[in-house]
Formats: structure tokens, C-alpha cells, sequence
């Protein structure tokens, strides 16, 4: 841990990248993550590595997959209009078996919608979004730190296992301003050896990077081994954390920017005599159903705040399995939840 | 017993998927010889485009990556930038390259990045079954312009050499073709160049080569290579559109 600094989120996404080892950033203008790309077009120069100004969000993510298939650290960002369009990199990227990150900081939509901060892209980084059989790993922060922490661990996971791995937090989070430390880097020691990367064929059989598998059994056995890498991430690496949730009758879940204002609504509530907890997800694919599982032998209710019409939702009643009631509380378009909102919305369900 | 001819140590013993009478082929081989001559084997990686030759990375016996359509000459600058010192190349067809991936060609010849392009032109799309391209030349009849190429319905035809050639980082961009023998050797010299150009670091480079598509044209190998002559060549003339060194 280094000094503490009083920084963007935007730009402690950047920083962490940079102490991650990111060795290549491609970026295309995108209202609310543009911090991110200004801080990234000065830093990775000074740094003497690698920034494009790509001339799409397409053409970044295919940038990304050449420098990721070198073996390379490389990351994009974008907002969700923007992620729409790297879609097609994404599915190419897990077919392959490329590591790489990207960052969404998400705002409304559907559409070019609006520049607030929303969650409504929950579904297409948790189920896909490109096409075929594939996951990320998703991280939801709920800080400016976390933002921080997200990058570095994101880096490391899709090292770790081969696979894209995406930061996701909202407009909110990028632009303000909290205090930040960033960690030491990680070790890559215990890393995989990148065997794989085209750096030309000196001493060693060719190599080559593909999502193609025509004909035989090669796609079949791909899905596969797919299935045996998902299967692991989703033994290793769920997190969430938990707030009050021993004795809850109530249980919130919640992440990101909305998982702040049921922070404050569950202290508040405590306060007030009240036994409300919070299970908030910090990864959301792999996705804790197991937490839920657990909490709905005790918890008699669930509610589920979201900055979108209700995807994680879906996610809660998956893990409660019918054990107690899950309610929605959520808008879209640029809504963020207050702790008044939220504890007055629990007190109607008590 | 003297070897007269053998096949390129670039390129691997598979056998190709292209038709009879295809050019890929020939493009393929010239670039490996090309790749053997430069001794550049050990540092050179392939990038293969969507359509007929998505497999090429099958062919050459060096490091090579698939892409999604178009996409190729952003894969090969996330490839480059990361290895400057390694020789980086994208092996693109006209629908790969002029239609989908137009704007990633487009600021990739602006950038003037080390990389270097080798465009197969056919008038058609192959793989998917003879559609309409952005080179197929007026009237030409397709799957998807089953009363031949108009203008007012379709636009017309593009060219994308002389497009390219306007754009202030190309170092060199060249059209050639491979129906005959000195097609052949003039087509090598240039691919050679647009290789050789990298390795001196003088920016984007890119050679289009004019190739048959006798499937989706149909017609025999050789009637294709009369029809390309008739019918192509005049409106692609062959030749050099830029070169930097010529300038100078």
C-alpha cells in the first residue's frame, strides 16, 4: 500500500491499470469513462507503452485481442452504448481463450439513452452479450478503492484462467472523487506460462490463436474445455461481502452505486431496532447463489434494489429458490436510490 | 537428383480448401517464399481474415491469428505496437477488407503503421456463396445482384488501392495479379517490397493482387483468368499507386 491519494474514479481505474502491468490501453471516446482514456493517453506514454485512439469501440476491442493474443496486459474502456459495439471482440476474445479486461462504466439506455449513472447492462456482462457459450468475469465496485482493487484483481484472474474478465461500475463512480491506495501488483509468478502468444515461431512449433473450429469434433471439445475453466472460476472465485445479515428478517442485495444507499438504509434501520441485512455481491458472474441459498433458511424477505428495471433479480431468486418472497426496487434512465428511498421501501415490506 | 522447385518452408504439407482455378494459392506461396527469402520465418506473424482464406493460418508454418471480419488490421496493430521488432501482416479478401473492415484499413493506412496488407481481390464474396463485394465491377451479375451490378441500386465499385493511395502513412501500395508467369514474378517483387518495407520501418504498406473466382463466377480456371483480364484489369489497372521511395 502506497500514499493515499484523493482521485476520479475514472482515473484510479487508469492508475491501477498501469500498476497492474497493463502493457497496451485502446480507448474511443465515450461519455462518462473519458477521464479514463485522457488519463490513459498521458500516463501509458510516459509509462513508454502502448495507446491507441482507436477510430471505434470495435476496432479497440480487436486491438485489444492483437495485443492480448502477444501475451501482452491489455485493456479497453468504455460506457454501455460503447460495450454494445466491443460485443463481438468479447465472444472472439473467450473463444480464443485471450486475457483481457474491460471496463464498463455504465450509463442509461436502451439505446445512446442518457449519460447518468445506471445498471442496466447487468445482463449482458453476466449472459453474454456476443454471441456462443461464454463468460466473464464481472466485477462490480462500489468505490473509488474498489475500482482500484477491481483492475488489479481483474488483470490477474484472466491471466489466471485464460478468459476476458470486465470492471463494471456506473457513471457515479467514475466521475466522483474518494480517496484511493493502491495495492502492490501481484505476483505473476504463479501465473500460467503464456505458451500460447504469437511472438513468432523462433524455437517452437508455430503458434495460433482461434475461436475457428470447423469440422471434426474441435468445437465440441472446445466448449468443453470452456465449460471445465467456468466450472473452476465458479469454484474459486465468488465474492460478496455481508452486512448484518446473522439475524436479518430483511435482507437487501444490492451492488455498485446502489448497493451505497442500502448500506446506509441497513445502518439506519439497525438504529432504528429493525433487523435488516445486506448481501452484496462484489463479483456478479460467478454469481453467490450459495450466500442466498444460506440466507433464505433465516431471512423471511428479500429485497432487491438495482438502477435498472430488474436483471440481478432474476440472479437473487435463482439462489433464494422459492424459500421467501424477493421483491423489486429499482428505475431506470438515471435514477439513483437515496437511503431514504430505500428504508422507506423497506418499512413498507416490514 | 537436382530439387528444381520446392514447396516454401514457410508453408506447412495441409491441403488447401480453395477450388480449382482459385488464386489464393498462388498468394499464398508467393508470400511464403517471400517471408523464406527475408529469413523472417522465426519473427513473422499471420493474420487471417473471415472468408475463403479464414483457414490460411493452416497453410503457413509460422504464427498466425484468426480475427473477426474485418477486423484484421486492428488486431495487427494491437500485435505490432506491442512487438515492434516482430513482422506483422494481414491477409485480407474484398469483402473482409473493403466492405465490413473499411474503416479499420482506412486508419490503419493513415496511422502509417510498420504493417503490411496483402488485399485478394475477386469481385465477389467466396465463402458465403458469390454475393455482391464492393469491387464487383458494373453488371456483374451475383448471388445478391442476380440482374448484374447497377449503379443506381447498388453504387459502384470501389477502389480501394487508389483510395488508400491518397492517405498521407501509406508507404506503398501496388496491384498486381498471378494469371501467368511474369504476373507472377512482378507480383512477388512487390509483396517483397511491402514486406521489406516493414523491416526498414517506412510505414503501411500493401500490394492487392486481382484473383479468379471460378466457382462463384462460374466459369472454368481459364475462362475466369480471361474474364479477370477483360474485365477486372481495366478497371483496376495493375501497377504501383504509392511509393515513398519514388518521391523522394
Amino acid at each position: 500500500m502506497g500514499e493515499k491519494y484523493l482521485m476520479k474514479g475514472n482515473e484510479a481505474l487508469g492508475e491501477a491499470a498501469i500498476i497492474a502491468g497493463c502493457d497496451a490501453y485502446f480507448g474511443y471516446p465515450i461519455t462518462p469513462q473519458n477521464e479514463l482514456t485522457a488519463y490513459m493517453s498521458k500516463r501509458m506514454l510516459e509509462e513508454g507503452r502502448v495507446f491507441v485512439q482507436s477510430e471505434s469501440e470495435v476496432a479497440a476491442i480487436n486491438m485489444v485481442f492483437g495485443a492480448a493474443g502477444a501475451g501482452k496486459r491489455a485493456m479497453t474502456s468504455s460506457s454501455s452504448p460503447g460495450i454494445s459495439l466491443k460485443q463481438e471482440g468479447i465472444s472472439y476474445l473467450a473463444g480464443a481463450q485471450l486475457p483481457a479486461v474491460i471496463v464498463n462504466v455504465m450509463r442509461g439506455g436502451p439505446g445512446l439513452g442518457n449519460i447518468s449513472p445506471a445498471q442496466g447492462d447487468y445482463y449482458q456482462a453476466t449472459r453474454g452479450g456476443g454471441n456462443g457459450d461464454y463468460r466473464l468475469i464481472v466485477f462490480a465496485p462500489n468505490s473509488v478503492q474498489e475500482m482500484a482493487d477491481d483492475v488489479m484483481d481483474a488483470f490477474y484472474l484472466a491471466d489466471k484462467y485464460r478468459m476476458p474478465s470486465m470492471v463494471m461500475a456506473d457513471g457515479m463512480l467514475g466521475q466522483m472523487m474518494e480517496p484511493v491506495q493502491f495495492k502492490d501488483p501481484k505476483s505473476k509468478k504463479d501465473l500460467p506460462a503464456k505458451d500460447w502468444a504469437l511472438t513468432g515461431a523462433k524455437g517452437r512449433p508455430r503458434n495460433i490463436v482461434r475461436s475457428l473450429m470447423l469440422g471434426g469434433t474441435g468445437l465440441y471439445e472446445h466448449n468443453e474445455v470452456l465449460r471445465k475453466v467456468y466450472a473452476e472460476v465458479e469454484a474459486n472465485e465468488i465474492r460478496y461481502e455481508e452486512l448484518e445479515t446473522a439475524d436479518a428478517d430483511l435482507t437487501l442485495v444490492a451492488y455498485g452505486s446502489a448497493s451505497r444507499a442500502c448500506i446506509g438504509a441497513v445502518r439506519y434501520l439497525r438504529a432504528a431496532g429493525k433487523k435488516v441485512g445486506l448481501i452484496r455481491p462484489r463479483v456478479i458472474w460467478p454469481y453467490p447463489y450459495k450466500a442466498l441459498e444460506k440466507q433464505a433458511e433465516k431471512s423471511k424477505k428479500f429485497l432487491v434494489v438495482e438502477m435498472n428495471l430488474g436483471q440481478m433479480v432474476d440472479d437473487v431468486r435463482i439462489g433464494v429458490a422459492g424459500k421467501a418472497p424477493v421483491e423489486f426496487f429499482g428505475y431506470a434512465g438515471g435514477w439513483i436510490p437515496t437511503v431514504k428511498e430505500v428504508v422507506d421501501r423497506v418499512n413498507q415490506m416490514l | 537428383m537436382k530439387t528444381v522447385y520446392k514447396k516454401p518452408e514457410s508453408m506447412t504439407s495441409a491441403t488447401t480448401i480453395y477450388c480449382p482455378g482459385c488464386h489464393h494459392g498462388i498468394a499464398h506461396r508467393l508470400i511464403a517464399e517471400v517471408i523464406d527469402e527475408l529469413g523472417i520465418a522465426d519473427r513473422a506473424i499471420g493474420i487471417a481474415p473471415v472468408g475463403c482464406a479464414a483457414l490460411a493460418y493452416d497453410y503457413f508454418n509460422i504464427d498466425f491469428s484468426e480475427t473477426p471480419h474485418g477486423r484484421a488490421p486492428a488486431v495487427a496493430t494491437g500485435l505490432k505496437l506491442t512487438q515492434p521488432d516482430r513482422v506483422v501482416f494481414t491477409y485480407q479478401g474484398d469483402g473482409d477488407l473493403a466492405s465490413i473492415g473499411a474503416a479499420e484499413i482506412l486508419h490503419l493506412a493513415n496511422r502509417g503503421f510498420n504493417i503490411t496488407t496483402i488485399f485478394i481481390n475477386n469481385a465477389i464474396y467466396g465463402m458465403t456463396g458469390g454475393q455482391m463485394a464492393p469491387t464487383t465491377l458494373e453488371g456483374q451479375k451475383t448471388t445478391t445482384t442476380p440482374f448484374g451490378r447497377d449503379l443506381q441500386i447498388h453504387g459502384h465499385p470501389m477502389k480501394v488501392s487508389e483510395i488508400l493511395s491518397q492517405t498521407a502513412g501509406v508507404a506503398y501500395i501496388a496491384r498486381g495479379a498471378v494469371y501467368d508467369p511474369k504476373h507472377v514474378m512482378e507480383t512477388k517483387k512487390m509483396i517483397k517490397k511491402a514486406f521489406q518495407n516493414q523491416i526498414d520501418g517506412k510505414g503501411f504498406s500493401m500490394v492487392e493482387i486481382l484473383s479468379t473466382c471460378p466457382t462463384n463466377w462460374g466459369l472454368s480456371p481459364l475462362d475466369a483468368v480471361e474474364w479477370l483480364k477483360k474485365n477486372m484489369e481495366p478497371f483496376y489497372p495493375l501497377g504501383v499507386k504509392k511509393d515513398i521511395d519514388q518521391e523522394q
